[in-house]
């Protein structure tokens, strides 16, 4: 008997309590929980999803429609980078004004040593959890596959306000597709594993730049 | 290199006797528990409707869980349809041999791997060294743990009981037998130490053909895996790689792509006490040109399905390994967790393990009695396991005996030995509460002889007093002074 029979085999006597006729969605869940927590404006949800991502050390800027591009070649500059990954579709004006920085394409065959010599990457998102601080990557436009945003140290993330902000988890999967590959990030890589302290900066981005742009 | 192994391990009781003496460890844990538990109960505080999406993580788990052949069937067809393969593993050894078998295939002798309780509890790098297959464990506190050849003490944080001094000496001494070196100077600034982690395991991220990962979520119905991190590594080992490999519990299957709403805010913040954890992973198959091109996903029976069987116990499979019981455990803060045998430790893992291994050891037929009922782990729990009542049910089956499944099959557990005091206790204790006459007797003449009572009792009773005071029978038995005042008020 295969392993499939086996451990399927096994269930369906392991549930011998439960009734022929029961179907799953017998089973009662209620779903009286919130899909939001607290009405807010979305200039408000806007400036809670700048308060929570400070709150896990991401580097929060703000800037209206035309000021992008000086923005970003200011965080470049400031941070000295040599190089800047640029992932296709990235709107070409977050760009314009960047003038040092050897801009790098991502190539299907770069290898990770290759990435890791990358000094930063400018990415945009998908979708921005305001509750929660979080920002999602889905390999969409301006987005890349997910490795670019991974193994650079410096990455600086482009946020379209309110276009792309929502207020909740539960709103942030509504928006989602399950079937692309996708990453939530809270702030920059952290743990707790010593004494259940939180430090910053482990594998990933030591350095997460978040630029809410308002439309 | 392989480290220890819970195998052969004394019972709790013996275990903790001697890991309650180490004030090192005590004090480690002290700090750490209290910590998260504080920071917990904030996070927790911050929403509302915390108690709703409680009893709704449960109600998605338990229906989960009755129909539990129709969502992994789902799941695999789910996951198949991406582009990944689909394994099924009845217990440890046939999962071990699977990942063993399809790191082979890639002709890797190195694996890295993403923290993931599952491999923890079958054993699973040993069994790759034992075929020459290196597993360089990620985790920070994995890595801790690996590079001092210990064992994990806690579900989320495995190198609890170790200090940030303890952790400096570790990576000095040890990091070169397993590549890059630990950095000169190095000091116990946990920044410092993190650091160092990142120096050691960028090569090996870089490199690495092959990943081992478990999952905290499957979506069957998207087919959808979900890996919940805070450093990066579990990022590293599920994209870089060309082969990812996920050995996953049958009981981590969710429905519906909506559930994930709930478990997103439940485990983030009972787990690192954080509105959201760093990083979250969440693919389906495989994706042209992004991540590994080869995935392959092993459910993991061993013990579940046996749990499954028991209508009380069953509730553990709910758990979504968030730590929460374990911080704020006064008997897991005392006695640390390797005192509880498995990789498992603290309440879950005393309600899990006498489930998923039997009761058969001493260790695991002691486990159920690892805890004083206070209650606090049930209070924190994020799907409301009622752990309480697991913990009674499995010590009157731990006592009594009785039907229990085991691997797949109906078998009748023998009461334990060591437990025939209590076995007469209760039986005495039992005919006497059916003998009201017998009982008022014997209250009297406890009462009467109260002078005489020894502080420390006699025979079974002994160890029970070594470390408790006897409480005092009072002067006169309940039931007297309730007709005496009774009978006094009515005159």
């Amino acid at each position: 008997m295969s392993g499939r029979d086996t451990v399927l085999g096994r269930i369906r006597r392991a549930l011998a309590d439960v009734p022929r006729t029961e179907r799953p969605e017998d089973v009662q869940v209620t779903r009286d929980y919130l899909r939001v927590h607290g009405a807010r404006t979305p200039e408000r949800t806007a400036d809670l999803l700048a308060t929570n991502l400070a709150d896990y050390r991401a580097l929060v800027h703000r800037c209206s429609a035309g000021e992008p591009a000086e923005l970003i070649a200011r965080l470049l500059a400031q941070r000295g980078s040599a190089s800047v990954l640029v992932p296709d579709g990235l709107p070409p004006e977050w760009m314009a004004a960047v003038r040092g920085p050897v801009r790098i394409t991502d190539r299907a065959a770069s290898t990770p040593q290759e990435l890791d010599a990358v000094d930063s990457v400018v990415t945009g998102c998908a979708v921005a959890i305001a509750e929660t601080g979080t920002i999602v990557l889905d390999g969409g436009p301006a987005q890349g596959r997910r490795r670019i945003t991974l193994v650079p140290d410096h990455h600086i993330c482009v946020v379209r306000v309110p276009e792309q902000v929502v207020d909740s988890v539960p709103q942030g999967l509504e928006r989602l597709d399950p079937s692309r590959p996708l990453t939530w990030i809270s702030g920059p890589s952290a743990t707790s594993d010593i004494e259940l302290d939180r430090v910053e900066g482990v594998h990933g981005p030591r350095t997460l730049e978040v630029v809410l742009v308002t439309e | 290199m392989s480290g220890r192994t819970y195998l052969g391990l004394p019972a709790f009781p013996e275990a903790a006797a001697q890991s309650t003496r180490n004030a090192t460890l005590r004090g480690n844990l002290r700090r750490a528990t209290h910590t998260i538990r504080d920071k917990r109960a904030r996070a927790v505080a911050e929403l509302d409707d915390w108690q709703r999406l409680r009893a709704a993580g449960a109600a998605i788990k338990t229906r989960t869980l009755r129909h539990l052949d129709h969502y992994l069937g789902q799941a695999e067809a789910a996951v198949t349809a991406a582009g990944g393969q689909v394994h099924w593993a009845a217990d440890g050894a046939e999962a071990n041999r699977i990942v063993t078998e399809l790191v082979r295939a890639t002709g890797e002798t190195e694996v890295v791997k993403v923290k993931s309780m599952a491999t923890q509890e079958i054993g699973l790098n040993d069994a790759l060294a034992g075929a020459g297959i290196t597993a360089c464990e990620t985790d920070l506190a994995e890595l801790i743990v690996q590079l001092g050849d210990d064992l994990p003490s806690h579900i989320l944080v495995p190198a609890i009981h170790r200090n940030r001094s303890e952790i400096r000496d570790i990576f000095r001494e040890r990091m070169a037998d397993w590549g890059r070196p630990a950095p000169d100077g190095l000091t116990d600034r946990p920044a410092e130490l993190a650091e160092a982690a990142r120096l050691h395991l960028r090569e090996k991220f870089l490199r690495a053909k092959v990943a081992v990962s478990g999952a905290n979520f499957v979506v069957a119905e998207s087919g959808t895996l979900v890996v919940v991190e805070s450093e990066g590594n579990g990022r590293m080992c599920l994209t870089l790689p060309e082969t990812l490999i996920s050995v996953v519990g049958i009981e981590k299957v969710v429905p519906t792509w909506q559930d994930l709403e709930v478990f997103l805010q439940l485990l983030p913040r009972s787990s690192t006490a954080e509105r959201m954890n760093p990083y979250t992973s969440m693919w389906t198959g495989t994706t042209d040109g992004d991540g590994p091109r080869n995935f392959h996903l092993v459910l993991l029976d061993n013990g579940r399905t046996d749990t499954l069987a028991d209508t009380v116990g069953r509730q553990a499979l709910r758990c979504i390994r968030c730590s929460a019981c374990l911080n704020v455990c006064p008997v897991y803060e005392r006695a640390g967790g390797h005192a509880y045998g498995s990789a498992y430790p603290g309440p879950i893992g005393a309600i899990l393990m006498p489930q998923l291994r039997g009761t058969d050891s001493e260790l695991d037929a002691s486990l159920p009695f690892a805890s004083s009922l206070c209650g606090a782990c049930y209070e924190v729990c994020p799907v409301a396991i009622d752990i309480p009542e697991v913990l009674v049910h499995l010590r009157e089956r731990v006592v009594e005996g009785g039907e229990v499944v085991r691997g797949g099959t109906k078998v009748t557990i023998r009461p334990a030995k060591g437990h025939a005091a209590e076995r007469a206790a209760m039986r005495a204790a039992r005919w006497t509460l059916d003998h009201p006459g017998a009982l008022r007797t014997a209250q009297r003449l406890a009462s009467r002889t109260r002078r005489l009572h020894p502080r420390r009792l006699p025979g079974p009773g002994r160890a029970w007093s070594d470390t408790r005071a006897v409480p005092e029978v009072p002067a006169e038995p309940f039931r007297d002074w309730w007709r005496r005042t009774r009978e006094e008020s009515t005159k």
